[in-house]
């Protein structure tokens, strides 16, 4: 698309757009606030972390407490990303694909963890697995420690993560319709061998694209970590609470090492998203023809 | 194959898709289900097939219940209006698809899998097609391959679901005659779906007219263009001339004048049924008579359009009349049905 109209008028071509000043006072604005308000913080990540230049960088992720932050933070988004693909999976498959009652509710229920603060879903969890909480008692006798601990990591990840790859899904699936499963239904195809034939092809890329957001997510997730985990340093800690840990006892270098591990891993996903969109907008195109 | 639907019922919600439905057909028949959009052919197919169910009522194939069995299990091949090729598979995989799903005790090998899709492909004549993915195929390409890949797993029973009508109308009527040859090849029991009556009258052996969820009449093409057994059947095959008529005492009036024709079996106010060109212009009189308002001539006839004149109500009408004796504007003429059927509101 064009950003500016031409029209023949008696003969003459009249391009028809705004007025150069306008186009440079709008565009201007709009990269002034994008380098300000993402550039430059992009750019300081980096500057302090090499500030001391990149022996004391690597030195720095090298710290025994980075090392924990950094494999507990993918074990973490392993066990939810895991999790949650499948159950987006299996939840987006029952509401694209059929009708039954409670599917409305199922759908807003699916939205809970966006419009619920972080803070609360970890509350959740306290209130739940806590010491005071509903299943308290009864896991303190069975020695079941899943509050300050990865379990409880995991799992308030895993709820504040849950709509990426069911919502993802739902509007591809719902679009591309019951047709071909239907024929290979009717081809003799049981149910598994249509869903991982039939289906599973024709969302791949939407899937990939829900546990890449989901991921992300999922790494950098911070209220709901925060309330559950506990803060135990070289145990509990995630990459983005050791960052305010250090930050907060002035470890600038430390911290903003750590910061711009998880600001490489946003660069490289919104690169990854932006391929994706470009390979789902194809398919949606080749369906249209 | 034979199919027997008894009583099959169906309602989506407060609608009645089906409403008491019997239909049994014969074995090897090409069967055409024809009617206007929500007549329930479409559901009455799926339900063949077991893709839908039933509220009510039998399927037996062959005399075995069918509905006892998923839409796997009932050996049937479908074929969509809108094809529903597996888009990420290639044309090969697609026609291949059935015969690789199937249980390993009975799957062929590889190499009689690919013999076998290559007969298929060479059968719709598009072996040339194998590599291609449905979006590089034409409308018409993408049907006959759907075709091959409902036939590959040799179906008892081959339903086909409005199979033309996402077509232009040149390649419509060339899959029509294609597919007609194709049946009289491999004989296989036929059901297929349509909106279209010259494609139901030209393609089947039998035509089951459906309206509203019910059966208005099965019969051959001739039969139900013929003798149509309901009002519904004489409007919606064919082109009628409908004259809303009152019969009293075994004389038919229109408007305030009696008409020299006999209604058996019908009184009350009726509607007079007539084949646009079995209506005649002529000297013979019944007591039919109209104003021509408008005449146009094309090839061998001339169409006008002739309001009729009886009583306060003027009904308009469009009649063919061979061209050899031409009709004015203005004039008066007196028209007489060869062949007419009454049928009472």
């Amino acid at each position: 698309m064009s950003d500016s109209a031409i029209a023949f008028d008696s003969g003459r071509v009249v391009v028809r757009s705004e007025p150069w000043l306008a186009r440079v006072v709008i565009i201007g604005l709009t990269m002034l606030f994008l380098t300000v308000f993402v550039v430059l913080p992009l750019v300081i990540v980096f500057a302090q972390a090499f500030a001391h230049g990149v022996g004391a960088y690597l030195a720095a992720l090298a710290e025994p407490e980075a090392l924990s932050a950094i494999k507990l933070t993918l074990a973490v988004a392993a066990i939810s990303v895991g999790l949650n693909l499948v159950f987006g999976l299996i939840a987006a498959w029952a509401i694209a694909k059929f009708e039954f009652p409670g599917k409305t509710l199922l759908i807003t229920l699916i939205d809970l963890p966006f419009s619920v603060s972080p803070v609360i879903s970890g509350l959740v969890f306290v209130l739940l697995f806590g010491a005071q909480g509903y299943f308290g008692t009864w896991l303190q006798n069975h020695n079941i420690q899943i509050l300050f601990a990865v379990p409880g990591i995991a799992l308030a990840t895993t709820f504040v993560t849950f709509p990426f790859v069911s919502r993802a899904l739902i509007p591809l699936m719902q679009e591309q319709g019951t047709l071909e499963e239907e024929a290979a239904l009717s081809l003799g195809a049981s149910g598994l061998q249509t869903f991982f034939r039939v289906t599973l092809p024709n969302i791949k890329w939407g899937v990939l694209y829900g546990v890449l957001l989901c991921n992300a997510r999922a790494m950098g997730e911070f209220g709901a970590v925060s309330v559950v985990s506990g803060h135990i340093r070289g145990e509990t800690n995630t990459m983005p609470l050791l960052v305010e840990i250090l930050y907060n006892e002035y470890q600038f270098v430390a911290a903003f090492a750590v910061a711009s591990l998880l600001a490489l891993l946003a660069l490289i996903t919104l690169v990854a998203k932006t391929l994706l969109e470009r390979h789902l907008d194809e398919g949606r195109q080749a369906r249209d023809n | 194959m034979t199919i027997e639907l008894t009583n099959i019922t169906k309602k989506f919600g407060a609608f009645a898709a089906l409403d008491g439905v019997d239909l049994r057909n014969a074995d090897g028949e090409l069967l055409a289900l024809l009617g206007p959009s929500g007549s329930g052919k479409t559901t009455l197919l799926r339900i063949i097939a077991g893709l839908d169910w039933p509220d009510g009522g039998d399927v037996a194939f062959d005399g075995e219940n069918a509905l006892a069995r998923g839409a796997g299990e009932r050996q049937v091949g479908f074929v969509f209006q809108h094809y529903a090729l597996f888009r990420h598979m290639t044309v090969f995989e697609n026609v291949a698809f059935g015969l690789r799903v199937k249980p390993r005790a009975v799957r062929k090998d590889e190499a009689a899998i690919r013999a076998r899709v290559k007969e298929l492909l060479d059968l719709v004549q598009l072996d040339w097609l194998a590599d291609r993915y449905p979006s590089q195929l034409s409308g018409g390409q993408r049907q006959r391959i759907a075709l091959a890949r409902a036939l590959a797993t040799e179906p008892r029973i081959l339903l086909l679901d409005e199979p033309f009508g996402a077509l232009d109308a040149k390649v419509r009527k060339e899959l029509r005659r294609w597919l007609r040859s194709l049946h009289e090849e491999i004989n296989v029991t036929s059901v297929f779906v349509t909106h279209d009556q010259e494609e139901a009258l030209e393609v089947a052996n039998r035509v089951v007219v459906m309206d509203k969820g019910r059966i208005e009449q099965i019969g051959t093409p001739g039969e139900v263009y013929d003798y149509p057994a309901t009002a519904f059947v004489h409007g919606f095959i064919g082109e009628s001339v409908v004259l809303p008529v009152n019969v009293t005492e075994g004389r038919v009036w229109i408007g305030n004048q009696a008409l020299k024709i006999d209604a058996p079996n019908v009184g009350g106010p009726s509607k007079l049924y007539v084949r646009r060109h079995d209506m005649q212009v002529g000297s013979e009189s019944i007591g039919l008579r109209g104003a021509v308002r408008h005449v146009r001539s094309f090839g061998a006839i001339q169409r006008a359009d002739i309001a009729i004149c009886a009583g306060g109500d003027e009904t308009v009408i469009e009649i063919d009349t061979p061209r050899d004796h031409a009709l004015r504007t203005g004039e008066t003429v007196e028209l007489h049905p060869r062949r007419y059927r009454i049928f009472a509101d």
